[in-house]
């Protein structure tokens, strides 16, 4: 056991039981990021503060939230909006924060891939972040459900609907998603479950995956070059701050994250106060009605592009029912991204445009993404069905193809 | 430099983005339909006078109208109870006080002659199901002039927002969020339930609203719900007290704001100013 003496005040005295000043080192003033980064390496601390900020409005919601199918809309739109104190705001903070938490998810993704920060050691940040998304795009799904509004009810009707073209088990699987023969009650409660609590629970311990996986390969630099960790971090300690290549996590690089976090925070709340309908769809402020189906039913924006994938196979080829294809390439889209660290077959860890074919693959496949997103949301009659089609083909092409481009980049590069 | 590169291009694909999965798809999905037309243009069957005969007017009205139709402003109420007078006739009439004031008065005099066409509800109506008000198409133009002249004489000179609402809508339509429930429950006529307008105003834009009140067939073509003829104030109120009911912390969202966000800015100012302490010693 630890010798313990008479300690010199509460820091010591903690210190003696906990070692806090060791953990403070490790974590905090000793753990090393590379100094040469931009403001895109703050996005990480972005999403953990956008996570806290939907954990706690979500508890101040969750007080006055009926997961019932009777209850739930009046809870919501007048209980929430009109009678709790300030409960409009939460309302509004937690609904336009599940939306722009994407967005921040998103550009933390992309420039990911841009900087080549998914290889080299990087492989389990890559797959404990791509593990994050999907369970993001879970409480994100499962949280538009709960006002029980039109778009709430359809949205869950089509999307528990597409489990069911799974072979075999797929009738039965829908059924037993839903808890009912149709999108009912139980179907509400249950993801009213999933949302509040399982989820939630997988998402911090995804986090504590994801930053951890970050301990051993540390952080990617801008320009990709890799970094001497223990002398730089040396040379720091030594007094040598502005030659070392590193800084430490607090308070230097939090001190640019802070910036960068309260800047995000003002444009955020802008969009709380003023402009959040792109996050609260207004068709989603009627009462979910079975009988009624909405003219034009899409996902929120940051499922889009995975659902116009689904949905732009509208022709049988070959044998095979469009339904059946549209589905292999939506499960097809939301699993290659896990894998890119091996579909990317140059060892170069580098920014995208020091990368001749890589470059042109990234901007296409952005391109692609925007395209999709966008027709995702359109009506999918006409022409507007064959756009769907062509880019869904170019998004799957485009990642089949890259063990080839990176291939034929290695190689000419040599 | 470099960053407001980056800064640059991230704003410019979440604007492409933005652009195109809100403004144009939603303009591609509700496309824009031409705007109020608070004359009623389109109803020119009667030769509308500046000056009708109120005493000819009364006559007229008390000989027409008030067998179904209650005139309080005449100390005359309705001659059935409502729930009598919604089995009878399929919907309330309304008491017919302030019509003068709340309906324009082209509308009114076009709806006085025929009530399915300037409400443009024909589609619903004919020989055999004919509409609860009966035509008055064999009156002369000075006597349903005379008419109007009247009901705009004895009308108020003013009503509160929610009452315009509860005469021009709520004879079909509830306000649950505001305990107003429909007089009528035309669901056999419409085919369904008249939807609940407690927060409509947040489930539709506002240009939608305007535009569907005022014309609903512009923006639902064959919809069973008549036009109404609201006058442009009236519509103005309408909308007023659906937003005060379906949007009822507006005013404190925006007056909230400037604290919020001034806040926000202050604080990233000091959290420049500090970013710039700290990387002073490492740059």
């Amino acid at each position: 056991m630890a010798e313990i003496e008479k300690s010199e005040g509460i820091v010591d005295w903690l210190d003696q039981r906990l070692a806090i000043k060791k953990f403070n080192k490790v974590m905090m003033t000793e753990y090393w990021i590379p100094k040469d980064i931009n403001f895109l390496w703050a996005m990480g601390v972005i999403l953990a503060s956008m996570f806290g900020v939907l954990l706690i409005s979500g508890i101040f919601l969750l007080m006055y939230y009926k997961p019932d199918t009777a209850q739930a809309f009046d809870s919501v739109n007048y209980t929430i909006m009109q009678e709790v104190a300030y409960g409009w705001l939460f309302r509004h903070i937690h609904g336009v924060g599940a939306s722009v938490i994407f967005l921040v998810i998103y550009i933390h993704m992309f420039t990911g891939i841009y900087y080549g920060s998914y290889k080299k050691g990087r492989e389990m940040i890559w797959i404990s972040g791509m593990l994050l998304f999907v369970l993001f795009s879970a409480e994100g799904f499962s949280g538009y459900m709960l006002p029980w509004g039109q778009m709430s009810y359809w949205a869950a009707y089509v999307i528990t609907n597409i489990f069911g073209g799974i072979p075999i088990i797929g009738d039965e699987l829908v059924v037993w998603i839903r808890g009912n023969f149709f999108v009912s009650d139980a179907t509400l409660t249950r993801f009213f479950m999933l949302h509040v609590l399982l989820i939630p629970l997988m998402i911090m311990g995804a986090i504590g995956l994801h930053f951890y996986a970050l301990r051993i390969p540390h952080v990617n630099t801008q320009t990709g070059d890799s970094i001497d960790f223990d002398a730089e971090s040396e040379r720091f300690l030594s007094g040598d701050k502005k030659n070392s290549k590193v800084i430490p996590f607090w308070p230097v690089f939090l001190a640019k994250d802070f910036f960068v976090l309260s800047t995000f925070l003002v444009f955020f709340f802008y969009l709380v106060f003023f402009h959040y309908n792109f996050a609260m769809d207004p068709v989603n402020f009627d009462p979910a009605n079975d009988l009624k189906t909405p003219a034009h039913i899409y996902p929120e924006w940051y499922f889009l592009w995975s659902y116009e994938v689904l949905r732009g196979f509208f022709f049988d080829i070959f044998g095979i029912s469009a339904f059946d294809l549209g589905l292999m390439a939506f499960a097809f889209a939301n699993g290659v991204f896990f894998v890119l660290p091996w579909l990317d077959r140059s060892p170069t860890v580098a920014p995208a445009n020091q990368r001749p074919y890589f470059k042109v693959w990234f901007w296409l496949l952005i391109l692609v993404m925007i395209v999709l997103s966008v027709y995702g949301k359109l009506p999918p009659t006409g022409a507007n069905a064959w756009v769907g089609f062509v880019s869904s083909v170019a998004f799957l092409v485009l990642f089949i193809s890259l063990p080839l481009v990176t291939i034929l980049e290695r190689r000419s590069t040599k | 430099m470099k960053e407001w590169k980056i800064l640059g291009v991230l704003v410019i694909f979440t604007a492409i983005l933005y652009i195109g999965v809100e403004p144009y798809a939603h303009s591609v999905m509700h496309p824009h339909v031409a705007p109020e037309d608070y004359k009623f243009t389109d109803l020119n069957d009667v030769k509308l006078k500046e000056q009708g005969n109120v005493k000819n007017g009364e006559a007229l009205v008390q000989s027409n109208c008030i067998a179904c139709h209650g005139l309080e402003a005449a100390g005359m109420s309705a001659p059935m109870d409502k729930a009598t007078s919604a089995s009878v006739y399929g919907v309330v009439p309304p008491d017919i006080s302030s019509a003068g004031l709340i309906y324009d008065k082209n509308y009114l005099a076009h709806f006085i002659k025929n009530p399915a066409k300037a409400s443009k509800v024909e589609h619903k109506f004919n020989e055999s199901n004919p509409h609860p008000m009966p035509n008055y198409e064999w009156m002369s133009d000075d006597e349903i002039n005379d008419m109007v002249a009247y009901l705009v004489s004895i009308a108020p000179s003013h009503v509160e927002d929610k009452k315009v609402f509860e005469e021009a809508c709520a004879r079909c339509h509830s306000m649950r969020y505001d305990k107003v429930k429909a007089d009528s429950d035309v669901t056999a006529y419409m085919g369904s339930y008249p939807p609940d307008l407690s927060i409509i105003i947040r489930a539709r834009s506002k240009e939608f609203l305007n535009t569907f009140i005022n014309d609903p067939q512009k923006q639902l073509h064959g919809t069973a719900m008549p036009r109404v003829g609201l006058s442009e104030k009236s519509q103005e109120q309408v909308m007023n007290y659906l937003e005060n009911v379906g949007d009822s912390k507006k005013q404190e969202r925006e007056e909230l704001a400037p604290w919020v966000l001034g806040y926000l800015v202050i604080l990233a100012i000091f959290s420049y100013l500090w970013k710039v302490k700290i990387w002073r010693e490492v740059h």
